[in-house]
C-alpha cells in the first residue's frame, strides 16, 4: 500500500475525528448527574476493578468513557497534578478549572500531533459549597471543553441517554431520585436491556453499575463509591433497613500473615522485639534477610 | 516549576507515565525541589537555630491505639512555641508524632499524608499498615544528611491495622531512629527529648489491654512525668488552656480527643500528684530550707 503524498489538513482532521468517534461509541455511557447534595456518577460498568470513575482530590471527581488504558493514564495524570499542586501551594489551590485545562491541552495536543487520537471522553466534576457552585466540564478526545449545567453523558449513545435525561431531569433531586432517574435512562439504551420486550431484565442491576458521589456534606474529601447493599438500597432492588450505611471507600485488604523470615520488629506484631536473634535463627535456611 | 506549563501545554510527559503510584517517587522525577531530601545539607550544625518538637508517645490498648504530644518547640534554651501540634492523622487509619527539627518534620508529615493518600486514589485501595511504616522509613533515610547538622527528624507512627490477623492486636506502634531504621514496638513507645522519662512512667501504668480511657491517662500522665524532667517538654498549661494533644486510632478510624477531655484527666492527675505531695509533708517529711 502507498501513503498519499498530501492530505489536506481538513482531511486528516475529519478522518482522525471520526476514528475517535467511532472507538469511544463502542463502549458504554456513563451519566454524571448533580443532585442536591453534590454530583451523582453512574456508569455502566460491569467490572468492579476497572474503574471510569475515580478521585482526582477533595472536592474534584472523574468519569471517562473510551479506551481504558488512555483513559486510566489522564486519571493518574490528574490525581498527580492535584497532587502536587496541593502539596506546594494549598488544598484549596486545587480546582476543577485547573484540572479540565490540563486536559484539555493534552487531548488537543495528542489529537493534533499524533497519528492515532485518544479515544476518550472525560467530565470533571468539582462540588462545591452550594449547588450553585457545582461545576461539571465536559471534555471531548479533540481537547474542546464545555462547562455543562446538570448533568453529562458521555459514551456510544450519549444522545438517547441525553434525551431520557432531559425529560426527567429535576435540579435538586435527592440521591435515590437522582440515581434512580440515571438508571433508567441508561437502562433505556443499554444492550443488556433490549431483551426487555421478550420478558428481559428491564433495568440495569447494581452488579452491572459502579456508582460514586461527591457529597459536599462529607468533610475534606467528598468522593465516595456507593456499592454493595447501600446500591441496591437505593436501586430499591433489595430493601434492607440497616444498608444506608456508606459502604468504604476502599477495599479493605485479605488478612495477612507475616511471611516467615521477615526482619524481626516488622513482621509479628505478637513478637515484635526480637531484634534479629531469636526469630532469625529459625529461618536462616530460608535464606533470609539475615 | 512543571506547575506552570502543565496549565498552559497539558501535562508534561513525565504525568502521562503510567510507572509507580508513589507520589514521592513521582516528585523525585517531575519536581525534586519540592523533596525535602534534595536540599543542600548544611555546612554547619544548625541545631540550635531551628525550632524542635519534643516529647511524643504512644500507647497500645485493648481497641486500637492512642498518641500524644505535649505542646511544646524549643531553640536552644528558649521555648518557641507554646502551642505547637506535633501528633497528625496520616490517614483515616494511622496517626504519626514528630520528634525533632520542627520545620523539616512537619513538611515530612505533610508529604507522608498526600503520599498515602496518592497511593490510595492511584490503586483504588488502602496501604498495607506495614507499607505505610516502610514508606516513612524511606522519608527518614533521606534526611541523613541534615541530622547530621543538629536536624534530625525522629517520628513515632501508630495505626490501626485493618489486616491483623485474627488474635493479634490491631494496634500497632512503629518507632524509628535517623538512620531511617524502622522497629515495631511492644505495648507503647516514646521519642523526643522527653522520652526517657515518659517512657519510665509507661512501664509502671500501662498494661496489656487497657480501655481506652485508662490508656489515656497513662498517656497524659507520662507526658506529665516527661515534663516534669525535661525542661523541652511542656507540661499541662491551665493558665493558657493548653493542653497535650491526644489522637485515638481504632477500628471506626481516627478521633482527637477534645481540649475538654485531656484537661480532665490532666487536672486530675495533677490533683492526685499534689495530694501525694501534701500527705507526704503531713507525714512530716521535711524539705531542704525548712525552719527545724
Amino acid at each position: 500500500m502507498t501513503m498519499p503524498y498530501y492530505a489536506s489538513a481538513e482531511q486528516v482532521m475529519r478522518d482522525r475525528s471520526e476514528y475517535a468517534r467511532k472507538g469511544i461509541s463502542r463502549g458504554r455511557s456513563v451519566a454524571v448527574v448533580t443532585y442536591a447534595d453534590g454530583v451523582l456518577f453512574i456508569a455502566e460498568n460491569p467490572s468492579s476493578t476497572l474503574h471510569k470513575v475515580g478521585e482526582i482530590y477533595d472536592r474534584i471527581g472523574f468519569a471517562a468513557v473510551g479506551r481504558y488504558s488512555e483513559f486510566e493514564s489522564l486519571r493518574v495524570a490528574g490525581v498527580r497534578l492535584a497532587d502536587v499542586r496541593g502539596y506546594s501551594y494549598n488544598r484549596r489551590d486545587v480546582t476543577g478549572r485547573v484540572i479540565a485545562n490540563a486536559y484539555a491541552q493534552t487531548l488537543g495536543a495528542i489529537f493534533t500531533e499524533q497519528m492515532k487520537p485518544y479515544e476518550v471522553e472525560l467530565c470533571v466534576a468539582e462540588v462545591g459549597d452550594r449547588p450553585e457552585t457545582d461545576q461539571l466540564y465536559r471534555l471531548t478526545f479533540d481537547g474542546s471543553v464545555v462547562d455543562e449545567p446538570d448533568f453529562v453523558v458521555m459514551g456510544g449513545q450519549a444522545e438517547a441517554v441525553t434525551g431520557h435525561l432531559r425529560e426527567h431531569f429535576l435540579p435538586g433531586m435527592g440521591l435515590s431520585d437522582a440515581l434512580q432517574v440515571g438508571v433508567r435512562a441508561l437502562s433505556a439504551v443499554s444492550p443488556v436491556t433490549a431483551g426487555a420486550a421478550h420478558g428481559g431484565p428491564s433495568q440495569l442491576t447494581a452488579a452491572q453499575l459502579e456508582v460514586a458521589v461527591l457529597d459536599r456534606r462529607r468533610p475534606k474529601r467528598a468522593f465516595r463509591r456507593i456499592t454493595g447493599s447501600a446500591l441496591r438500597t437505593l436501586l430499591g432492588d433489595e430493601p434492607t433497613p440497616d444498608a444506608v450505611e456508606d459502604a468504604p471507600a476502599t477495599v479493605h485488604h485479605a488478612p495477612s500473615v507475616p511471611e516467615p523470615g521477615t526482619p524481626a520488629g516488622l513482621g509479628d506484631p505478637a513478637n515484635p522485639d526480637t531484634a534479629g536473634e531469636a526469630g532469625f535463627d529459625a529461618h536462616d535456611e530460608d535464606g533470609g534477610e539475615g | 516549576m512543571s506547575d506552570q506549563s502543565a496549565t498552559r501545554s497539558g501535562f508534561p510527559p513525565a504525568y502521562l507515565d503510567r510507572v509507580g503510584s508513589s507520589f514521592t517517587d513521582f516528585l523525585a522525577t517531575a519536581a525534586p525541589d519540592l523533596l525535602p531530601g534534595r536540599r543542600p545539607v548544611p555546612t554547619m550544625p544548625v541545631g540550635d537555630l531551628a525550632p524542635h518538637g519534643t516529647t511524643i508517645v504512644a500507647v497500645t490498648y485493648s481497641g486500637g491505639v492512642l498518641m500524644g504530644g505535649d505542646r511544646r518547640a524549643t531553640m536552644g534554651n528558649l521555648i518557641s512555641s507554646r502551642d505547637i501540634e506535633k501528633v497528625y492523622p496520616a490517614d483515616s487509619y494511622s496517626v504519626i508524632g514528630i520528634a525533632g527539627a520542627a520545620g523539616i518534620a512537619i513538611e515530612m508529615v505533610k508529604l507522608y499524608q498526600v503520599e498515602l493518600e496518592h497511593y490510595e486514589k492511584i490503586e483504588g485501595l488502602t496501604m498495607s499498615l506495614d507499607g505505610k511504616a516502610n514508606r516513612l522509613a524511606a522519608m527518614i533515610r533521606g534526611n541523613l544528611g541534615a541530622a547530621m547538622q543538629g536536624l534530625a527528624v525522629v517520628p513515632l507512627f501508630a495505626g490501626f491495622d485493618l489486616d491483623a490477623a485474627q488474635g493479634t492486636p490491631p494496634g500497632r506502634i512503629f518507632s524509628y531512629d535517623v538512620t531511617g531504621g524502622n522497629y515495631e514496638e511492644r505495648g507503647y513507645a516514646a521519642v523526643g527529648s522527653g522520652s526517657l522519662f515518659a517512657k519510665n512512667s509507661l512501664k509502671k501504668t500501662w498494661q496489656q489491654g487497657l480501655s481506652a480511657d485508662a490508656a489515656t491517662r497513662t498517656v497524659v500522665e507520662s507526658l506529665y512525668d516527661a515534663a516534669d524532667d525535661d525542661s523541652a517538654t511542656g507540661g499541662p498549661d491551665p493558665v493558657r488552656r493548653l493542653y497535650p494533644i491526644v489522637y485515638r486510632v481504632d477500628a471506626e478510624g481516627i478521633v482527637r480527643l477534645t481540649d475538654a477531655e485531656i484537661a480532665a484527666v490532666a487536672d486530675a492527675i495533677v490533683t492526685e500528684r499534689a495530694d501525694a505531695d501534701r500527705r507526704n509533708t503531713e507525714r512530716g517529711a521535711t524539705r531542704p530550707g525548712d525552719q527545724p
